[in-house]
């Protein structure tokens, strides 16, 4: 199996801690303080990347994994909680350090045809980045570009291509190759295989497998499709309106769903294969507003397995194996 | 003087690099005097085209055939629809055939410009005009009247009365298909008073209430009354649905209805299509690339690569034993549940530009299973079973065998 090679490895060190991280977007022009109100994109999430290990994040949309991710690099700033890389706290990062850090982290962004400049040249694009923090001399900068294109299955020819004589394949290609360029110890990958076709998409999540195995890269992988998350992770979490509800390695999240939204969400995934007639579990209605969200268990409103006390406490985020995390009222009753 | 001498060498080893490389790239563009000429020759043969499209009065019987076999909605015979941009010919759709018959799902599977979008618009003729023409072959339709219209032939006039009433599209993003400054329910009556213009207000309200309800909408009356943009993607598929259904229409072409939705969503909305088909008794043509999608949802598969059909048959069959080895890789390479391989499969290389197609088979630079007979012309479709056709020469020993048979049979008769 993939994974085996890494699981017999030593557990590393912590890579990215998250603590109770928190963002909140206000909504409307309310001058005074108490008539605002909020989109709880992120709320009270909490979790760790170990060092050379991938961390699926899978939700619907609007579910808060995008601006999660987005909030690790400082894109947007932080509302509350804190996140320690590497001994700093990125919330707390003054301009300079922040720009010190930068290379470290880096993104590879969902929509591979808006996320590249249309007026740089492929070169420029991947070299922007290395020119402006010298990772190398400026004589070897072509030579190191060329490199990275090469390791990302690039042709280096194309060094002075634009963009949109790409395919959607490639232009991701540019984009791992921008992302990789700054030698960066994570990446964090949102979305980056959903724009892309099937064929194309096996090609890139396996370009991504082997930068991995070849320079220990630690991902974060946003994605909706909980069959490419299954292939790439070591750790999954499950993600609902701003809150984490599942939490585990890959064969408890899968082998062991406990989580009834977590069932959905594997359920509705279509098997192509006619005979196979799965059982689904159809949720209904839409994902509700993170303006307010649902006061109890925020999934309650959709859950198949709804109880009283759903609707009114909020469950806990608890241990039930070693590390499986779910919250639940299901299992918190013995 | 050494160090003089070594800078120079450097610099002209530079330059020479620089030199290889400007031609090694030249080789990938096409010169301005080229892409004038092209494109006046264009201009020519689009605009007899276009002439020819927008004739008003013409006669029916010049587009009226018959189909053959009478079970059948819709029949593709030889498509050819061709783009005509400056850098060349696109040939999108280079002889497509295949049938929807009555009361089926018929599935078009095939990566992203392999022509599959190009094949619904044809039949819908909503080619982007006029570099975008239907060269030649015949798109047969058998409307509800009894009536069989030759597509390919329809003058731009009298499509208006077929479209819209007779075959309606859904399209792939909810969020760009609906118009953003009208009401839904304007949007959903404007079809109804264009298709049928003695229908009063109160009638198209009530008719489009009684759609948006069909289609699972919680509070149809409050629906009504707003606007796209306070509507989630779910409802706003929703809504496409309910348009297209608005006038009891004989074929739904539903293009990638589900991409752009979530995978709780995209159940909801497959379980909508499935049970409409049964309640509409009507065909629908399903365009997507998610092969997860066709098995759950299709009874027909026909599986598209670079404008051609590669391969056609029915769900189980194109499944459980894929034939044409382009199937085959792209089965293999989706990343399926609970499956333990080390790395994904992947077809390796790229799809063939289609402005200069190759004269052999398009796959075959791909392929993992080519041979000698892979250099000659392009394979025909050969039938493997009665409802099985492939493109592809491993399969020709048995299409002798099969026709062997078949002439047999015959015979006996």
């Amino acid at each position: 199996m993939a994974k085996n090679k890494k699981t017999e490895k030593k557990k590393t060190k912590d890579l990215l801690v998250v603590n109770n991280l928190k963002k909140y977007f206000p909504v409307g022009s309310a001058w005074l303080e108490k008539n605002k109100q909020y989109v709880q994109a992120v709320d009270d999430v909490s979790f760790t990347i170990k060092e050379g290990e991938t961390l699926g994040v899978v939700g619907e949309s609007g579910c808060g994994k995008t601006t999660l991710g987005r909030t690790i690099l400082r894109l947007h700033s932080i509302t509350d909680g804190e996140i320690l890389y590497d001994k700093y706290d990125i919330g707390k990062l003054g301009k300079k350090a922040l720009r010190k850090l930068r290379p470290k982290i880096q993104i590879i962004f969902q929509d591979p045809y808006s996320s590249l400049s249309p007026r740089m040249t492929v070169g420029e694009i991947i070299g922007e980045a290395v020119r402006e923090h010298k990772i190398v001399p400026p004589e070897e900068h072509q030579d190191y570009i060329m490199g990275v294109m090469k390791s990302c299955g690039l042709q280096p020819y194309y060094y002075r291509r634009y963009p949109h004589e790409f395919s959607g394949g490639q232009r991701q290609r540019i984009c791992v190759a921008r992302a990789l360029a700054l030698k960066p110890d994570l990446i964090i990958c949102d979305e980056p295989v959903s724009a892309l076709d099937v064929s194309i998409q096996a090609q890139v999540i396996n370009l991504l497998n082997d930068l991995q195995n070849k320079f220990g890269i630690t991902y974060m992988f946003i994605s909706h499709d909980l069959s490419v998350v299954e292939y790439i992770s070591d750790e999954i979490m499950v993600m609902y309106l701003g809150s984490v509800v599942e939490h585990g390695t890959r064969e408890q999240v899968f082998k062991n769903p406990m989580h009834p939204y977590t069932h959905a969400l594997m359920s509705a995934i279509p098997i192509p294969d006619p005979e196979v007639k799965s059982k689904k579990i159809i949720l209904k209605g839409d994902i509700p507003s993170p303006i307010n969200p649902p006061k109890g268990c925020k999934f309650h409103t959709r859950c198949s397995k709804c109880m009283e006390i759903c609707k009114t406490v909020t469950p806990k985020f608890k241990e039930y194996e070693e590390g499986h995390k779910v919250a639940c009222h299901l299992y918190s009753q013995d | 003087m050494n160090k003089i001498l070594n800078y120079f060498k450097k610099v002209l080893k530079r330059f020479k690099k620089k030199k290889a490389r400007q031609k090694e790239e030249s080789k990938h563009y096409i010169s301005l005097k080229q892409i004038k000429a092209t494109a006046k020759e264009n201009k020519r043969i689009t605009k007899a085209m276009e002439k020819k499209n927008n004739r008003k009065n013409v006669p029916e019987e010049e587009y009226l055939t018959k189909m053959r076999d009478p079970n059948n909605v819709v029949e593709f015979e030889d498509l050819h629809s061709y783009f005509y941009t400056e850098s060349g010919v696109v040939k999108a759709v280079d002889g497509v055939s295949f049938d929807i018959p009555r009361k089926s799902i018929v599935g078009v599977v095939g990566e992203s410009g392999c022509g599959k979008s190009v094949t619904s618009l044809s039949l819908m003729k909503l080619l982007q005009s006029p570099q975008g023409q239907i060269h030649s072959g015949s798109i047969r339709y058998s409307a509800k009247n009894g009536k069989v219209y030759d597509i390919a032939k329809v003058p731009k006039i009298d499509m208006r009365k077929i479209r819209g009433k007779e075959m309606t599209m859904i399209f792939q993003e909810p969020m760009t298909s609906l118009n953003p400054v009208f009401k839904i329910g304007d949007q959903l009556d404007e079809i109804l008073f264009l298709h049928f213009p003695e229908t009063t207000k109160k009638e198209a309200k009530k008719k489009s209430i009684e759609m948006l309800k069909i289609v699972g909408i919680a509070v149809p009356e409050k629906v009504y009354d707003r606007y796209p943009h306070e509507l989630s993607g779910g409802m706003r598929q929703r809504v496409m649905i309910a348009m297209a259904l608005s006038c009891d229409p004989n074929l739904i072409i539903a293009d990638e209805p589900t991409t752009a939705l979530d995978v709780t969503i995209q159940a909801q909305i497959l379980e909508l299509l499935r049970d409409l088909k049964d309640k509409i008794n009507g065909s629908i043509m399903l365009i997507t690339h998610d092969l997860g999608v066709i098995a759950e949802m299709a009874d027909y598969v026909v599986v598209m690569y670079a404008g051609r059909v590669v391969e056609k048959g029915t769900v189980k069959e194109i499944f459980k034993d894929p034939k044409h080895p382009y199937t085959m890789g792209l089965q293999k390479s989706i990343p399926a549940l609970n499956l333990d391989s080390d790395t994904l499969y992947t077809i390796p290389g790229t799809v063939p530009n289609p402005i200069d197609l190759p004269n052999y088979c398009y796959f075959r630079d791909r392929c993992n299973k080519r041979f000698e007979k892979c250099d000659g012309p392009y394979p025909p479709l050969m039938n493997t079973s009665s409802s099985r056709k492939v493109a592809c020469y491993l399969y020709e020993e048995i299409q002798a065998e099969f026709n062997k048979e078949a002439g047999g049979k015959n015979g006996k008769k």
